[in-house]
């Protein structure tokens, strides 16, 4: 029941923000914040009271669960599940979620009840995504999240929010649907073997498929997940939605539907087609490798310090990508690691550019410079983000990258080579990127306000999680080990690994 | 005639019997409420006596109509939508200085073609009904005579009705002339035992495809729908997109499947290229409209195109799929219809998307109707139009008909835009028209009531379709 609750606290909370919202602003922002923190609280008190068995998990025993039938005629299933990976990514999702509310506090000033109901059930819907052991159900909160972040970005973006925002929709719309495809594919197949019909998580690994079926039928997952990630050449979408969405979409966008196409790639795709993946490999690290230096190469060539920001996760993501599919433990626990300290390192770099762009209402790097003397709270906060982002030792993002580049190397030196020089680049860009806004003098005169206590508090808290990630990371690492236990032996050995 | 035949009739009976008290009530009294409230009355009964008629189906009355599941279940989604019709309507209508009355006559005696149509397993029947539909609708396109535009709809409605008709007729007579029987399943006995079909009943078939074709509006028929979507009023448009296309697609079904024609490999041929034209050309076609009667007519195509992949999987899914949709693409098409019709004057309709412009922040209910409409019509979740576009996908995966199925992704894609455009205009926040600040008209009580009744089975529909996907399988179990 925890986890219908789960979902069910983001939904109501954004009703009832809505709705309260024409009387009292401030009331509804609370309410938001309420919402979230009592999620995060819930996640927090979980994981404390089953640290000490999750480690030892098999497949078949989830933390939690609910099973329902919902729609009988298909065998559709109400069916949420949360295993450790479910559980830590809920905790960044509520964890963001808390941030993306307190960094509206000041930005957004029209139609607050709206948007707090569309931030509220564009969480509710990552929830989802993360705990559905359905694939009905999962397609169906796949594609329910985006509705609310397309408000989120054509509604309260910037100058260019409309063709952002439907660039976005198409593109994961069409891939979604090439996803539900495979999904009813896979359906079909499962029920030409064994007679049933269900869509069920457990009972559709090991589905028998010919290696050409199963091929196709995991591209179509492959595609959709992919997109979300996103990985190059698919990404184009992804640096106007990021620029053009209000800051708290942009948090959501770089740190949770990112995470969502990761998360899909290892709960679903990696399990369900262990041959296909096997297969396949050769195409997709490539292809990481692509994004990764190409993401790194344009990070660099932007003078918008959100497009700046929005093409490293282009690059970041191809860390994960590349782990996932090399799918050494080390590497898919450094993939895992990078999809949480990504998370957080990157939603605050986009606070801090928001910050940035309520005070100067600008994100030229020309127009900006010599912030340090003015206000160097914040631009020591850009400074810790930025060297996080690059991959210094230390904090989150090093850990993950490092695991990922040491799982690589084992399988192939020449790939894990070609990711180096990608972390080569990031120091460039994330050198520029100190150099352009924060040193240098200030010549156009800027005299701001520095970080106010909220801010504080949520920029400092992020900091402490980096940090507690890039040194002792091995909290999250048992939490995820059942999970990348169950990977290795797919990737292995892709026999009889999943089936029951 | 047995009293068994009479139950199973009696929501014809009723239909029909309501069609003549209204018609004498308005010559003894002009009232547009006892005229609309008599309307409700009969449509309430006629509703009501599914129920006893469900007792006696199946029933063959008459060589000429069969009552079965099937037929009931699109008597009561006819009835219901013309119950919609007629509460949108009057609310309509009072804001117009016309005779209104008539309306409602013309519309029972539309209904009441359709119900025979959907009920019919015969030819005779089938043109009875068809025709009793069709010249209401001529009257009803142009029922607002001092339009012109309305004028133009009536007239192309005409002419390219009756000339597909004919085309129908004759194709009817082919099909005759080589198996002797108008009788659907009797035809079936004659393709089956006759081997390998003959020409004149492939001929006969595809005259058929053309009247087919005409009143569903797939493309390359479907010429006339963007200007008679136009120029109709918004409650006979909305009456045309669900009520008409629906019962055509009944018969489209049971034609197919029970004379055995859609065996044809030929029939099969050539519906999937209309299919596969119209969710092409509707879809393209509505991304350069700016009149939302228009888009929502080019849609129409587009969605006729996608019921089209559900009657190429076939079977029994298919036929489940296909009825599932329609209702799904009914009540959303009259949710639609009904908030154009709510927001229109006595001058003209609000049919121009700026009239849409930044209406959330202005009528904040009647702008999230309209948007749960438009993401039903784009098949997003939570509402009908998602789980109708997920069966069809299902039935033509089962059917392993991909080209279809990609062709449909790939549309409905494309069709996202241009519901995108008309949800980005409804929360829009600048270049909202100067004469936004006039106070909007009041939205009339019965339409309000009608939208809150469809948004409500909409969202039911998307969320907990079990109850309806019973009633649908038992209704399709005809074609297994």
């Amino acid at each position: 029941m925890i986890l219908v609750w789960l979902i069910v606290l983001p939904l109501v909370a954004g009703i009832i923000a809505g709705l309260v919202a024409r009387r009292s602003q401030l009331a509804a922002r609370w309410i938001s914040l309420l919402a979230m923190v009592a999620g995060f609280a819930i996640i927090v008190r979980l994981w404390v009271e089953n640290y000490g068995h999750i480690s030892i998990l098999t497949q078949q025993q989830w933390l939690a669960q609910i099973d329902v039938p919902w729609i009988a005629g298909f065998g559709i299933h109400f069916h949420l599940a949360m295993d450790g990976m479910s559980m830590v990514l809920l905790a960044l999702t509520f964890l963001l979620g808390i941030a993306s509310v307190m960094i509206s506090w000041r930005e957004i000033h029209d139609g607050v009840g709206f948007f707090h109901f569309n931030l509220l059930w564009v969480i509710a819907g990552i929830v989802g995504v993360f705990l559905a052991m359905d694939l009905f159900l999962f397609y169906f909160t796949w594609e329910l999240m985006l509705i609310p972040m397309y408000f989120l970005i054509a509604i309260w973006g910037h100058e260019r929010r409309v063709y952002a925002s439907v660039k976005f929709m198409l593109f994961t719309q069409l891939s979604g649907l090439l996803m539900l495809l495979s999904i009813l594919t896979l359906y079909f197949a499962h029920h030409a073997a064994t007679g049933v019909y269900t869509f069920d998580y457990t009972s559709l690994i090991g589905t028998p498929l010919a290696p050409h079926t199963a091929l196709l039928v995991m591209l179509g997952y492959f595609v959709a997940f992919t997109v979300k990630l996103p990985m190059f050449p698919f990404h184009t979408w992804l640096p106007d939605a990021h620029t053009e969405a209000p800051t708290a979409g942009s948090v959501v966008l770089a740190g949770l539907l990112l995470k969502t196409g990761a998360y899909g790639l290892l709960r679903f795709v990696l399990p369900l087609f262990p041959h296909a993946v096997h297969q396949f490999a050769p195409i997709a690290t490539g292809l990481a490798i692509a994004g990764i230096l190409y993401g790194a190469l344009l990070a660099y060539g932007q003078t918008d310090l959100k497009r700046l920001v929005a093409y490293t996760s282009v690059s970041h993501m191809g860390f994960v990508l590349l782990g996932i599919f090399i799918g050494t433990p080390l590497a898919i626990e450094g993939a895992f690691i990078t999809i949480i300290a990504h998370g957080i390192s990157t939603s605050a770099m986009f606070m801090l550019v928001g910050m940035v762009q309520e005070r100067t209402h600008t994100r030229e790097m020309s127009r900006l410079g010599g912030l340090w003397q003015t206000i160097p709270r914040l631009s020591g906060a850009g400074m810790f983000f930025v060297l996080a982002s690059v991959g210094l030792p230390g904090l989150g993002d090093f850990v993950g990258e490092f695991l990922v580049l040491l799982g690589t190397y084992r399988s192939s030196p020449l790939l894990a080579a070609l990711a180096t020089i990608g972390v080569l680049f990031s120091t460039f860009y994330g050198l520029k990127f100190i150099a352009r806004a924060f040193h240098g003098s200030n010549t156009n005169q800027w005299k701001l306000a520095d970080l106010s206590a909220r801010e504080i508090a949520l920029v400092g808290s992020m900091m402490v999680i980096l940090l507690w990630l890039g040194l002792y990371p091995q909290p999250v690492l048992n939490t995820f080990a059942p999970t990348a236990q169950r990977y290795e032996q797919v990737v292995n050995g892709p026999t009889v690994a999943f089936r029951r | 005639m047995s009293s068994a035949d009479l139950v199973a009739l009696l929501p014809l009976i009723v239909l029909g019997a309501t069609s003549v008290v209204v018609m004498l009530a308005i010559s003894l009294r002009r009232s547009h409420a006892l005229t609309a409230g008599l309307s409700l009355a009969g449509l309430a009964v006629a509703f009501w006596s599914l129920w006893p008629a469900a007792g006696v189906v199946p029933l063959q009355v008459t060589p000429l109509l069969i009552v079965d599941r099937f037929a009931l279940y699109y008597f009561g989604l006819i009835i219901a939508a013309t119950v919609a019709v007629v509460l949108m309507g009057y609310g309509y209508f009072e804001r117009h200085d016309v005779r209104r009355e008539e309306f409602y006559v013309l519309i029972l005696v539309a209904a009441l073609g359709s119900a025979v149509l959907v009920a019919s397993n015969h030819f005779v029947s089938f043109f009875l009904g068809l025709e009793i539909l069709s010249v209401t609708l001529y009257a009803l396109s142009a029922y607002l005579a001092d339009r012109e535009i309305a004028l133009e709809a009536g007239m192309k409605y005409l002419v390219l009705a009756a000339a597909s008709a004919a085309f129908l007729l004759f194709g009817m007579a082919l099909v005759y002339a080589q198996t002797g029987t108008m009788e659907f399943p009797a035809i079936a006995r004659d393709l089956v035992s006759g081997g390998a079909a003959h020409i004149w009943i492939l001929a006969g078939v595809a005259f058929m495809v053309t009247g087919f074709g005409f009143k569903l509006a797939v493309v390359p028929f479907h010429l006339w729908t963007p200007d008679v979507y136009q120029g109709a009023p918004a409650p006979v448009t909305a009456f045309i997109a669900s009520v008409s296309k629906g019962a055509m697609f009944a018969i489209l079904l049971r034609f197919f499947y029970q004379s055995g024609s859609r065996d044809l490999h030929a029939t099969l041929l050539i519906f999937a290229i209309i299919a596969i034209a119209s969710m092409f050309t509707g879809n393209l076609l509505a991304l350069f409209q700016n009149n939302v009667k228009r888009i929502l007519a080019y849609s129409s195509v587009a969605h006729l195109g996608y019921l089209l992949v559900a009657f190429e999987a076939g079977g029994a899914m298919g036929a489940a799929a296909g009825t599932f949709y329609l209702t799904a693409y009914m009540v959303t098409t009259l949710g639609a219809f009904g908030v154009i019709a709510a927001l229109s004057s006595s001058e003209r309709d609000a049919e121009d998307i700026d009239d849409y412009r930044g209406l959330f922040w202005r009528r904040p209910v009647l702008a999230t109707v309209f948007t749960a409409m438009l993401f039903s019509l784009a098949g997003i979740p939570l509402t009908a139009g998602f789980l109708g576009k997920f069966y069809t996908i299902a039935a033509g995966a089962n059917a392993s008909v991909w080209v279809l199925l990609f062709v449909l992704v790939l549309t409905s894609v494309i069709g996202l835009f241009y519901y995108l455009r008309l949800v980005v205009a409804l929360f829009a926040t600048e270049d909202i028209p100067t004469d936004a600040e006039q106070p909007l008209p009041a939205v009339p009580a019965t339409g309000g009531l009608t939208l809150a009744v469809l948004a409500f089975v909409l969202i039911w529909m998307g969320v907990y379709p079990h109850v309806i996907l019973n009633v649908i399988h038992a209704a399709t179990s005809i074609f297994a």
